[in-house]
C-alpha cells in the first residue's frame, strides 16, 4: 500500500497543471481517489469534508447487488443443467453461470467507463462515479444470451444520451442502467423477450426437448389456461421457491430473498431511500389485490406473487431508489415509489402486450419525479404562507 | 443577387427551420425511416412551400388582414392536392407509404410560418427563392435522418442492402428501436445540438 501511495505521489505532478500529462489529469484523480480516500482539504469557510463521499456511497450499492448476482450465477448453472439433464453439484453451476456472466460484466464496465473517462477527459471534469453502478446493475437486468455487441452498444448509447447530454452523474433524468434495457428491449426485441432467451443454451436449439419450456413464470401466468407455476421441464413449483428464485429470468432479478439482503444493505448504511422501497411495495400490492378482487386482466395469480415475479423487487429496490432520478422531497418519494409499484402492476396485468411493466414504470416515474417534487414544494410554500397569513391576523386584531 | 443568395441559403443553416425554428417536427419524425419517401416529401414541400409565398405574395395587397389565413389555406389546400395527384400518377409506391402525411403538408408549420412571415410582406420572386430555399433546408435534415435511419434500422440506403449479408450471419441485428419515432426525435435533438455546437451564433446566453 505504501508503495502505491508513494509511486502516485511520485507521478502526481505530471498531471499537475504545467506538468507533461496535465489532459490526463481527470483520469489519474479517478484513479486516485479510487484507490485512496481523498486529501483534499477546504481552505476558507467551515466545512466537513466526509470520507462518505460519492464514491464510497457507488461501492456500497455495487456491495448491496452481490448476493443477487452471485445467486444469478448459480441460477444460471442451474436453469442450463435442467436443460441438459444433469445434476450437478453447486459449486459447477455457480461455476458455469461465472463463465457466462464474467464476460457481460466486463463488457459493460469496459464500455461505460470507456465513455465516462472520455467524456470527463473532453469537459476537463472529474470522472463521475455513477457508472461503478451503471455497470454492475446492467449484467444483471439483462437475459444470459444477449450478445455482448448488444450490451455495449446500448451501454454507449445511455451512459452519452441518457447521462452524459444531460452533464452527468446526478444531472440525468432517467436512470442509465434501466435505458439500456429499454433501449436493447425496443431495439433488439427478439433477444431481449420470448421464451427463448432466458436459459442459457436454448436459443441456439433447433427443436427444444420434449416437454420444455423457457417460459419465465411471469409469462406462464399470462397464458390462456394457466394452472400453476411449473419450472422449465413441467415440474410445479410454489412460492417459496419462487421467493428463492430458482426460475428463469433475467440474470440478477430472480431471487426476491437476494435482493432483499440487497435491500437491507442499503438501508441500513442509509444509501437509498427505505420510504420508496415500502411505498412502491404498498402500491404493487394494493394494486395487484385490487385487480385480482375485480378479476379483470389477463393475468390470474395470487396478488402477492407479483412481488416475486420478475423484475419487480430488483426495480423497486436497486432502480427506483436511485437518488438521481427518484423524487427528492421526502413526501415526494412516497408518492413517487407508490405510483412506480401501482403502474408496473396496471401494465403487467392490464396489457397483454407486456407482460413485465416495471422497466417502463420506473421510467415513466422518472420523468415525473421532477414534477411531484415541484408540487410538494409548491404545498409545502402554500401552507407556511397560510400559517404566516393567520398569525399575522391575529397579531393584526390585538 | 446578394441577397436572394442570403435568401435561399440562409434555411439551410442559421434559420433552418427544423433544426432552429423547430417547425415541421411532426411529419419530419413519421416519413423518415426510408430515404426514398423522405426525399420525395421533401421535394413536395418545396414545392408546396415555393409556389404557394410566390401565389400569396402575389396577392398580397388584395387580401384583407382579416380573413388571410383562410385564404392561405385554400392556396395551400389547392397546391398539396396538385402534389398528392401528381404522387399518385407518377410515384404510386412512395405516395402509399406516405399515405397520410402528403394531406398533412397542409398543416405543416414551415408553410404557414413561411407566408406569415416572408410572403405577405415581401414581392414575389424572393418569396419564391424563400420558398425553395426552406423546403430545401427541411428536406435536407429529413434526408440526413432517413440516411441514418434506414441504414441502420433495415441495413439498406434508397431500398439496396448496403449492410452484407455476412454480418447478418455473424449475429448482427437490424436496429428497431430506430424505427420507432422516439429515437427519431432523439436524432433530431442530436442533430440540433450538433448544429449548435458547430455554429457559434445559435448558441444562446
Amino acid at each position: 500500500m505504501k508503495a502505491l501511495r508513494n509511486f502516485m505521489d511520485k507521478i502526481k505532478p505530471t498531471f499537475e497543471k504545467g506538468g507533461k500529462l496535465y489532459f490526463l489529469h481527470s483520469s489519474f484523480d479517478a484513479f486516485e481517489t479510487f484507490l485512496f480516500v481523498s486529501d483534499k482539504v477546504t481552505k476558507r469557510g467551515t466545512h466537513i469534508r466526509d470520507s462518505h463521499d460519492m464514491k464510497r456511497n457507488m461501492i456500497i450499492v455495487v456491495l448491496a447487488l452481490m448476493p443477487a448476482l452471485f445467486f444469478g450465477m448459480w441460477n444460471v448453472g442451474y436453469q442450463h443443467s435442467l436443460l441438459v439433464g444433469e445434476t450437478n453439484t453447486l459449486l459447477q453451476n455457480f461455476f458455469f453461470g461465472l463463465a457466462k456472466v464474467f464476460p457481460i460484466i466486463v463488457v459493460s464496465y469496459v464500455s461505460g467507463l470507456g465513455v465516462e473517462f472520455i467524456s470527463a477527459q473532453i469537459r476537463k471534469h472529474e470522472v463521475n462515479e455513477g457508472v461503478l453502478v451503471t455497470g454492475m446493475l446492467i449484467p444483471l437486468i439483462v437475459p444470459v444470451d444477449v450478445p455482448l455487441w448488444m450490451v455495449s452498444v446500448a451501454t454507449i448509447f445511455s451512459i452519452i444520451i441518457g447521462k452524459e447530454v444531460f452533464g452527468g452523474t446526478g444531472m440525468n433524468i432517467v436512470n442509465p442502467a434501466l435505458l439500456t434495457r429499454a433501449f436493447l428491449f425496443f431495439a433488439y426485441p427478439s433477444k431481449m423477450s420470448g421464451d427463448k432467451v432466458w436459459i442459457n443454451g436454448v436459443s441456439e436449439l433447433e427443436k427444444l426437448p420434449d416437454g420444455f419450456s423457457g417460459a419465465t413464470p411471469l409469462s406462464q401466468a399470462i397464458t390462456e389456461n394457466f394452472t400453476g407455476f411449473t419450472n422449465s421441464i413441467g415440474d410445479a413449483i410454489s412460492t417459496r421457491e419462487l421467493f428463492l428464485g430458482c426460475i428463469p429470468g433475467s440474470i440478477g432479478e430472480t431471487s426476491t430473498l437476494a435482493i432483499l439482503i440487497g435491500a437491507f444493505i442499503l438501508i441500513l448504511t442509509g444509501v437509498a431511500s427505505w420510504k420508496i422501497m415500502f411505498s412502491a411495495l404498498i402500491g404493487g400490492l394494493s394494486m395487484a389485490g385490487l385487480l385480482q378482487y375485480l378479476g379483470v386482466g389477463t393475468m390470474h395469480i395470487e396478488f402477492y406473487n407479483h412481488l416475486f415475479l420478475g423484475g419487480f423487487a430488483f426495480g423497486m429496490v436497486f432502480m427506483a431508489t436511485d437518488p438521481v432520478t427518484a423524487a427528492q422531497t421526502e413526501t415526494g418519494k412516497w408518492i413517487y415509489g407508490f405510483l412506480a409499484g401501482t403502474i408496473a402492476i396496471i401494465v403487467r396485468v392490464l396489457n397483454p402486450a407486456y407482460p413485465e411493466g416495471v422497466m417502463l414504470a420506473i421510467l415513466l416515474m422518472n420523468v415525473f419525479a421532477p414534477l411531484i417534487d415541484y408540487y410538494v414544494a409548491e404545498a409545502n410554500i402554500k401552507r407556511r404562507l397560510k400559517r404566516a397569513k393567520s398569525c399575522c391576523k391575529i397579531i393584526f386584531y390585538k | 443577387m446578394a441577397t436572394s443568395k442570403k435568401i435561399l441559403t440562409e434555411p439551410l443553416n442559421l434559420s433552418n427551420p427544423i433544426t432552429v425554428q423547430v417547425l415541421g417536427i411532426c411529419s419530419s419524425l413519421a416519413v423518415t425511416v426510408k430515404l426514398e419517401p423522405a426525399v420525395v416529401m421533401g421535394i413536395s414541400v418545396t414545392l408546396v412551400t415555393a409556389f404557394s409565398n410566390f401565389i400569396i405574395s402575389l396577392l398580397r395587397n388584395t387580401i384583407p388582414s382579416r380573413i388571410r389565413i383562410i385564404v392561405q389555406l385554400v392556396v395551400i389546400a389547392a397546391l398539396v392536392i396538385i402534389v398528392d395527384q401528381i404522387l399518385k400518377a407518377f410515384v404510386y409506391d412512395v405516395s402509399k407509404q406516405l399515405s397520410v402525411f402528403v394531406g398533412l403538408i397542409i398543416t405543416n408549420c414551415i408553410i404557414m410560418g413561411r407566408l406569415e412571415a416572408f410572403a405577405l410582406g415581401n414581392k414575389p420572386v424572393p418569396a419564391f427563392i424563400d420558398g425553395i430555399g426552406n423546403g430545401a433546408g427541411y428536406g435536407m435534415i429529413l434526408i440526413i435522418v432517413s440516411l441514418i435511419r434506414e441504414f441502420f434500422g433495415s441495413g439498406k440506403i434508397w431500398g439496396f442492402q448496403i449492410i452484407p449479408d455476412a454480418f447478418y450471419n455473424m449475429g448482427y441485428v437490424n436496429n428497431g428501436l430506430i424505427i420507432l419515432p422516439p429515437m427519431a426525435l432523439m436524432m433530431l435533438g442530436i442533430i440540433i445540438w450538433v448544429h449548435r455546437s458547430r455554429v457559434k451564433k445559435l448558441i444562446e446566453k
